[in-house]
């Protein structure tokens, strides 16, 4: 029989990653007495996006620079498609973080005269191999948090509409956890594995964004009615082949201009935007002229030693690759890709529907990081500021409100404890497992709902498949028994991934129009339309999709009123 | 993409265990770490800096250009030293000081 466990907190944080272990800072200094617990499903010191380092903060007022610039910026590369009063609040927050962040012990480049050096408009260099032990270790010095690592959350718990607590279990033994908070903080970061990746075999897992961050905050927040936004605006990232590791070092970096097989500079003819980079690599190799390649040919001995030692605190995979190739950067330009989609709010608009302070539409929950939507380009200190913006939120929503009861909390938690023992079960000779069904959702994915196989292209009636088999697919997925509580893990995430599936298929049918072309065409619309210029929202009710639109929130600060 | 564990030289001190962020490695009976599903990795490298015996060896998959090479990393303090062995080649070790912010 699995063990169940009740705990109890002020403050319940799922997904101990970049947000949620800097709210977890910020919530425990201002509120010494505030009982915090980090839920988190591998461990602090090195799970998610920061587990192989980072190579910049890509998020930084630079000298010369102000927060309306980033915002201009931000919008100007999503096409309009942002929510303004979160893209402010979280860069008037960007140096701050930074400064905390070397405050901790994070290595930052700095100039003669002690100023931070920067790589481009929004850049500044640091060490960032070691940044999230340096995060773990300062969340260690709170003595009012509770920090639970290898504990998978799969479900919040609510109670007459308010989200009070929410339920997991351990990856490593039997042993299932409801916890009971006034306040939940999602931060479980963006969704990774819904699509057929770029290396679909044996490296399967050698992709840009954490296979392991599947979309479980997405999926919770969808089960339990929360407003999403902008799934339809998915991130393709131009990438490394093979190691799908960034680019941004070689390009940013060392000044390398990306070139098209005839050792032509294309980028002119799409534009410098996130979307219009990825759209020129994929279009020039579809047009013929392909492969594309970042022309590191002919950099000096020095730079190259340079970008070895970089991938190394980042993406090490790389320079393996160029060692064991032989193909080292100066002698042979490097050919790069772009991934399959990813939902993930830190670098598009995609996630939780929040107010100014992220509060999502669910009383008592609030979301941070890649989970949450309507600011793109938050990169670590954007995750940061998130994380911190909603510690405050939250200690000031719990001073007004009173301690609710404890008495019905069991009830509540009790059948979702029951199903993980329902499904640790014996198999019986069912005929798919948890991985036949994960790859059969990647295939519809890829196929029908615009993946790297079309060249991340779509119409309707594809569309309308991939509804219709997802939903098959998700029926199926119910039926899953799990050995072990390694195969419980894998049995949640599918279930985690095929919702998140559901949502965006139903936006990708909502949005009428190709705004960014490097992340999705709908061949029906192909270009842009002028009254599309609205956010893509929806909302689980009754069990059905609900999908609608909000008008672009352009100034102040935005309230849930409806 | 993986890692590969040398049974031998592992002591099964389980630092490996603790950091993956899949939580990919298990114990055997010994207390020997191993992984359970090499496709799974994502090749972060978390468990070769965790572990102090040599133990874990990093690899390309043939899939994306694996050819036989193999890294490990060693750390003494502020510096990481990473070791890359390749069939037939001399080894090439390349180190990195913590204290230095990346070039780019
Ligand atoms: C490879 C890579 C390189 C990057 N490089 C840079 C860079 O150089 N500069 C820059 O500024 N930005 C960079 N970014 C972006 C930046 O790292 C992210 O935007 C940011 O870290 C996201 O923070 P987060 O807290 O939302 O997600 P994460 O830090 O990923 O945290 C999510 C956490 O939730 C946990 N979790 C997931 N599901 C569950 C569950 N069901 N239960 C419990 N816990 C769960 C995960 O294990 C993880 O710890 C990079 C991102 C990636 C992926
Ligand atoms: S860190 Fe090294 S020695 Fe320790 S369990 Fe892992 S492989 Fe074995
Ligand atoms: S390289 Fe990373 S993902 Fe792979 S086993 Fe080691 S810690 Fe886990």
């Amino acid at each position: 029989m699995m063990k169940q466990q009740y705990l109890t907190c002020d403050l319940l944080i799922i997904g101990g990653g970049t947000a949620g272990c800097y709210a977890a800072i910020t919530a425990a200094r201002r509120s010494p007495e505030l009982q915090i617990l980090i839920a988190e499903k591998a461990n602090i010191k090195r799970s998610g996006c920061l587990a192989a380092g980072v190579n910049a903060l890509n998020a930084y007022i630079t000298e010369g620079q102000t927060v309306q610039d980033y915002l201009e910026f931000v919008r100007w590369d999503a096409e309009g498609i942002i929510r303004d009063d979160l893209v402010r609040t979280m860069a008037e927050r960007f140096n701050e973080a930074t400064a905390d962040l070397e405050q901790m012990g994070l290595v930052i480049q700095k100039d003669e005269r002690g100023r931070y050096v920067s790589r481009g408009k929004q850049n500044i260099k640091i060490n960032g191999e070691n940044i999230k032990p340096i995060l773990a270790a300062q969340v260690r010095r709170y003595g009012n948090v509770r920090v639970l690592n290898h504990l998978n959350m799969t479900q919040l718990l609510l109670d007459a509409g308010r989200v009070v607590g929410a339920a997991g279990f351990s990856v490593l033994e039997e042993q299932a956890y409801a916890i009971s908070a006034r306040a939940v903080l999602i931060a479980t970061g963006g969704a990774a594995g819904l699509y057929r990746p770029n290396n679909p075999g044996f490296s399967r897992h050698k992709m840009w964004y954490p296979p392991f961050n599947t979309g479980a905050g997405y999926a919770m927040g969808i089960r339990a009615g929360a407003e999403m936004t902008s799934f339809e605006m998915r991130f393709v990232a131009q990438r490394c082949k093979d190691t799908i590791a960034p680019t941004g070092t070689i390009a940013l970096g060392a000044g390398a201009r990306e070139v098209n097989a005839l050792g032509e500079v294309f980028e002119q003819r799409y534009g410098l935007s996130t979307s219009g980079r990825a759209y020129g690599a994929s279009n020039e190799a579809r047009e013929g002229r392909g492969p594309c390649y970042l022309r590191t040919e002919g950099i000096s001995a020095q730079q190259e030693e340079d970008l070895l030692k970089a991938y190394l605190n980042m993406a090490p995979a790389q320079t393996l690759k160029w060692i064991e190739s032989g193909s080292l950067p100066s002698r042979q330009n490097v050919e790069v890709e772009g991934t399959e989609p990813y939902i993930v709010g830190g670098h598009t608009a995609s996630g939780f529907w929040v107010d100014t302070r992220r509060r999502t539409t669910v009383p008592g929950l609030y979301a941070a990081g890649d989970v949450s939507g309507g600011a793109p380009k938050k990169f670590v200190t954007g995750a940061l500021a998130e994380g911190a913006i909603a510690a405050e939120a939250v200690l000031d929503d719990l001073g007004e409100q009173s301690d609710g009861s404890q008495a019905d909390f069991r009830a509540l938690a009790q059948p979702v404890l029951e199903e993980y023992q329902s499904r640790l079960a014996a198999k019986s000779g069912e005929a798919f497992d948890v991985f036949a069904l994960e790859e059969a959702m990647q295939k519809v994915m890829d196929e029908y709902a615009g993946g790297i196989r079309t060249g991340y292209r779509y119409n309707a009636n594809q569309l309308s498949l991939a509804r219709s088999q997802i939903a098959s697919l998700a029926a199926l997925a119910e039926t899953l028994r799990a050995e072990d509580m390694d195969e419980l893990v894998h049995i949640y995430e599918l279930t985690d991934r095929l919702t998140v599936c559901q949502t965006l298929i139903a936006h990708l049918l909502e949005r009428r129009e190709t705004r960014w072309p490097g992340f999705a065409i709908h061949t029906d619309y192909p270009a842009p339309r002028a009254e599309e210029e609205r956010y893509v929202n929806s909302r689980l009710v009754d069990g059905q999709i609900r999908v609608f639109r909000r008008e672009l929130v352009k100034e102040g600060a935005y309230e849930h009123t409806d | 993409m993986s890692i590969r564990i040398d049974r031998e030289a592992c002591v099964g001190c389980g630092l490996c265990r603790e950091v993956c962020p899949g939580n990919l490695i298990r114990a055997d009976a010994q207390g020997r770490a191993y992984l359970k599903r090499p496709e799974e990795c994502w090749g972060c490298a978390s468990c070769l800096k965790e572990c102090a015996h040599g133990a874990i060896y990093y690899y390309l998959g043939a899939d994306i250009g694996g050819r036989g090479g193999l890294m490990q990393v060693r750390s003494a303090g502020d510096l990481t030293h990473w070791v890359i062995t390749r069939p037939g080649e001399p080894p090439v070790t390349i180190t990195v000081d913590r204290r230095s912010a990346n070039k780019y």
